[in-house]
């Protein structure tokens, strides 16, 4: 009976044990299914693993590449943001309120009579430092807590699975509001230890379900039956064939991550004002939509195009490291 | 004669290139008679029967020439739906892996009597007493209780009787038997085997049975036909070939089969590996394996000589091969 | 299948627990509990005791929570700020917010699974990419950006819809509202069935459907739909908690008087019974719909009915 039929990431999850799979046979040479199964008919290469393997197909993907190159555009401007901008985000002129586009100041003016440009680049590095640290916050702890309870099983693997069973019956903005909503400290932490507390059950199912799969392996046996000890076998043979999978859903959950700060900052519970946040400034020019559009669209579509880059990377190394879909 | 295969030539059109999976095909079947076609892996012996059956994958498949002619008729050159009725009701064809073939989520009367509203236009109900009768026939016991079971409830040579009930529901003229046997358990593969040569008697069908296993065709074939990288090397009656081969791949295959009065010595294997179909070498495409191999092997594609009036052999030395 | 509903049953009680008693603590952490209930004032400190006596607050976090269960095993979920008993907020809010989930639910199927099914039929063509390529923009865009964005054009600038809700939220006003709701999970149905349909189709079992002459139509509808929707239906199951849930953003864009509007209201004024009460039954909700998704999946795949 199935315990979790809906489980999305379930296709990621077998994919860690591929490592010296020949990759290279091609279409027409497996057309034949016989009981001989596939022989080495290819081209003869040297072998490859799934990691060079999976780098040579991303350098050639446009997807990988437009989406690394936004990406390190954005580390790049939450680094030095003064580089591109002349202003700080915090000078605002109340007469120039809502105004639009003009010399000096291309996306206009909020309903502060902030300037829409300076702000909407600061607001990257907010984003940036919230997706990137929640993404490692939740990548180790998840990772941690389902390697191992998903290598010595038994108790504690149970116990890990209903708590996270616990943690997946919360909605994840619901959550947010509660806890934040106490919150006084207007930094990124807080945020971040949400996004970690409710974050890293989806972490530690893909490692657990990878580590499982990873385990079963014939040369873990082997290792095993020649006397490596547990922390030897976790992380020289289980860890590197596990990894591939939780790589490629933090990967897409650091989108994720910076959506919902831009969505509890939205919403009032998260980065509040004077910080400088897409979530705060969207949320603030929603009121004056009508007369100041633009104060709505840069940040938004600066947003959406973050989220997406990320989501297309995960996307793209996926598509390298799953053997199944070449 | 029932089928025809005039010069088939068949490519798959990859991400790494062009392959040629099937390369001027010729082989005919009668009514009543039994085909059997043998090769390894990629000797393009299945990708021929789907071009016959018409569910080549296309793309990346592609037919690029020939002719198939089934009763008289150029399947190539009808119409999709023309074609679609001839599928099941003129010709069959039943697959190695029954589990994987039949659908899992419909119950084997469901599967069955499909044919029946489909091809005859029958209600529903007809159709399940129809499914029952069939399964009776291919021996299926308490067929009007399991009828109503889904595929996995089934043993692996029932599940394989059910597919055979399937092919042979609207009496087609020919069937295609695509590795009926190989999943199958040893002492399995026998009766399924029978049952299969039995039917086809007694309805007088044409049967192409496309196997690598030669002790299979030695009991139920009438001929042979010997494929490799996309070309029959040889075709003959089934007892002159087992005298006699006429074209070292085939002396290689019938060598490479273990016999007890060998015991004790080493098992002879054809050395190399099959040809990458992307790249088939020039002249007779066997060559690099060949014990045999010439100059001339290199360099000029053997045509298919005439052995005799029932056996031909893409060999320039037939004649050596033949005296051994 | 009858042991299997009892033992799915048995373990959602230590999940239900589980969440309840999270939020309970997260609730209380939150502040305070007696806050409202003196109207807009403060408490003086004498009532303030006596109404913590009264509620048994000055009891440890354990005993209230199991009060607190017991109470809401009976149908009492305490009051709401405003001196309502929270059931009756209940009563006006939900029927609001499944009217919106079931919009929301009904564009997942209708649009979702017809795009995922078309080019899953066409992968590699151009309707197949452009499909794919707004999928990915759609799930890349946060569901309040969209909802803005779509309250700005349709409700401001051209004026289609009314840019917020009436009280009384009937099916045809909430129609924008359920798409936004809808709309990221609309993306992963329209690429999950689009996967599966892809996948199946190379099965052997479509190859035999063509070879027994079945019409096209046939071949996908009955062989290759059937087997390829199993794990989008479970999907769209247990998104339908999910969407209750999340419906927090989409009701505060088009003030929408739901579940989520109240949960809100209920944060802002730190009203504990209501957050807790609604929460609960979100959960209970959430936990619902996941075992009827199990139980029709193994309606829906009779290799599960029968193992």
């Amino acid at each position: 009976m199935p315990e979790q039929p809906n489980d999305q990431e379930g296709a990621i999850a077998g994919t860690g044990a591929g490592g010296a799979m020949d990759l290279g046979a091609s279409e027409a040479e497996t057309l034949e299914k016989t009981p001989y199964g596939p022989e080495g008919t290819g081209p003869a290469g040297k072998p490859r693993s799934l990691w060079s393997d999976a780098w040579r197909d991303l350098r050639r993907n446009p997807v990988f590449i437009i989406s690394g190159l936004i990406i390190l555009f954005l580390v790049f401007i939450s680094l030095w943001p003064s580089a591109i901008t002349w202003e700080s985000p915090l000078q605002c002129d109340l007469a120039k309120a809502q105004e639009g586009s003009q010399p000096g100041h291309p996306f206009g003016f909020d309903g502060q009579g902030c300037d829409v440009y300076t702000r909407t680049v600061y607001g990257a590095r907010t984003s940036v430092a919230v997706g990137v640290l929640a993404t490692l916050g939740v990548g180790l702890f998840g990772s941690a807590l389902g390697g191992l309870a998903g290598f010595f099983g038994g108790g504690w693997d149970s116990l890990l699975s209903r708590l996270t069973d616990i943690f997946f019956a919360i909605p994840v903005v619901l959550g947010g509001l509660v806890l934040l909503s106490v919150v006084t400290s207007n930094t990124i932490w807080p945020v971040i230890g949400f996004m970690v507390l409710l974050g890293w059950p989806q972490i530690s199912r893909i490692a657990r379900g990878s580590v499982i799969t990873a385990k079963q392996n014939d040369y873990v046996h082997a290792a095993s039956a020649l006397g490596a000890g547990h922390s030897r076998i976790l992380l020289r043979h289980i860890a590197p064939n596990a990894v591939a999978p939780v790589i490629v859903v933090a990967t897409i959950a650091l989108g994720t991550y910076i959506a919902l700060e831009a969505t509890l900052s939205y919403l009032g519970v998260g980065l509040k004002p004077p910080r400088v946040s897409w979530g705060i400034d969207i949320s603030a020019a929603s009121p004056y939509v009508r007369n100041a559009p633009h104060a709505l669209l840069w940040p938004s579509g600066a947003l959406a195009v973050t989220v997406l880059a990320f989501i297309m990377l995960g996307d793209a190394v996926r598509d390298a490291l799953d053997p199944k879909l070449r | 004669m029932l089928l025809e295969v005039r010069d088939l030539q068949v490519e798959f059109h990859t991400r790494d290139g062009v392959a040629k999976a099937v390369n001027g095909v010729n082989y005919s079947v009668d009514a009543g008679e039994t085909l059997a076609v043998l090769g390894e892996s990629g000797s393009g012996k299945s990708v021929t029967a789907q071009a016959i059956m018409g569910i080549l994958d296309i793309p990346p498949g592609k037919i690029t020439g020939g002719e198939i002619l089934f009763q008289g008729e150029d399947l190539l050159k009808m119409k999709e739906d023309e074609r679609r009725k001839v599928r099941g009701a003129g010709m069959a064809m039943i697959f190695q892996d029954a589990l994987s073939s039949l659908n899992p989520v419909l119950s084997v009367g469901d599967q069955l009597g499909e044919m029946f509203v489909v091809h005859r236009g029958m209600s529903r109900k007809d159709a399940r007493a129809k499914a029952v009768e069939l399964m009776d026939r291919v021996r299926i016991p308490a067929a009007a209780e399991r009828v109503r079971q889904y595929p996995h409830q089934f043993s692996g040579g029932m599940r394989q009787r059910i597919m055979i009930a399937m092919a042979l529901a609207l009496e087609p003229a020919l069937i295609i038997a695509d590795e009926p046997t190989t999943a199958l358990d040893v002492t399995v593969q026998a009766q399924v085997m029978d049952l299969l040569a039995e039917l086809q008697r007694e309805y007088n069908m044409g049967l192409i049975l496309i196997t690598h296993d030669l002790g299979v065709v030695a009991d139920v074939a009438d001929r042979i036909a010997v494929m490799y990288a996309g070309r029959i090397v040889e075709t003959a009656p089934v007892h002159d070939i087992y005298k006699a081969p006429a074209h070292p791949y085939t002396r290689g295959l019938l060598d490479s089969i273990p016999r007890l009065d060998h015991k004790g010595l080493e098992l002879y294997a054809i050395k190399g590996l099959p040809p990458n179909l992307m790249d088939i070498p020039p002249g007779c495409a066997f060559h690099p394996r060949c014990p045999m191999a010439q100059d001339v092997c290199r360099t000029d594609v053997p045509p298919l000589y005439e052995v005799s009036e029932t056996r031909g052999s893409a060999c320039h030395f037939w004649r050596e091969c033949l005296d051994g | 299948m009858g042991r299997y509903v009892v033992r799915r049953l048995l373990q959602m009680i230590p999940v239900f627990i589980g969440a309840t008693l999270l939020i309970f603590l997260m609730v209380n952490v939150m502040g305070d509990p007696i806050a409202g209930l003196c109207g807009d004032r403060q408490c003086d400190p004498a009532t303030a005791a006596q109404l913590k006596k009264e509620f048994g607050l000055d009891k440890p976090v354990w005993q209230q929570y199991v009060t607190y269960m017991g109470n809401v095993f009976t149908g009492d979920f305490g009051t709401a700020f405003n001196g309502q008993p929270v059931t009756e907020l209940m009563a006006s809010a939900f029927p609001v917010t499944i009217r919106l989930t079931i919009v929301a639910i009904l564009f997942e199927i209708v649009i979702g699974i017809t795009l995922g099914v078309v080019t899953g039929l066409h992968r590699g063509r151009p309707v197949d990419t452009g499909v794919l390529l707004a999928t990915l923009v759609v799930i890349s865009v946060p569901t309040f950006v969209t909802g803005l964005l779509l309250q700005l054009l349709l409700g401001v600038q051209w004026g289609w819809i009314k840019p917020s809700v009436s009280p009384e939220a009937p099916f045809n006003e909430l129609i924008v509202p359920g798409l936004v709701l809808a709309s990221v999970s609309l993306a992963y149905v329209t690429r999950l069935t689009r996967t599966s349909i892809a996948e199946n189709k190379r099965a052997d079992y479509v190859r035999t459907a063509v070879a027994k002459g079945l019409p096209r139509h046939r071949v996908v509808t009955r062989h290759l739909l059937r087997n390829s929707l199993i794990p989008v239906v479970t999907f769209i199951g247990t998104d339908i908690g999910a969407l209750m849930g999340g419906a927090i953003v989409t009701e505060r864009i088009f003030n929408i008087h739901g579940v989520g509007y109240q949960l809100y209201q209920g944060i802002l004024r730190q009203n504990t019974q209501t957050v807790v009460g609604f929460v609960t039954v979100l959960v209970l909700v959430f936990l619902v719909a996941n075992l009827l998704v199990d139980l029709l999946y193994a309606v829906l795949d009779p290799r599960i009915r029968y193992a």
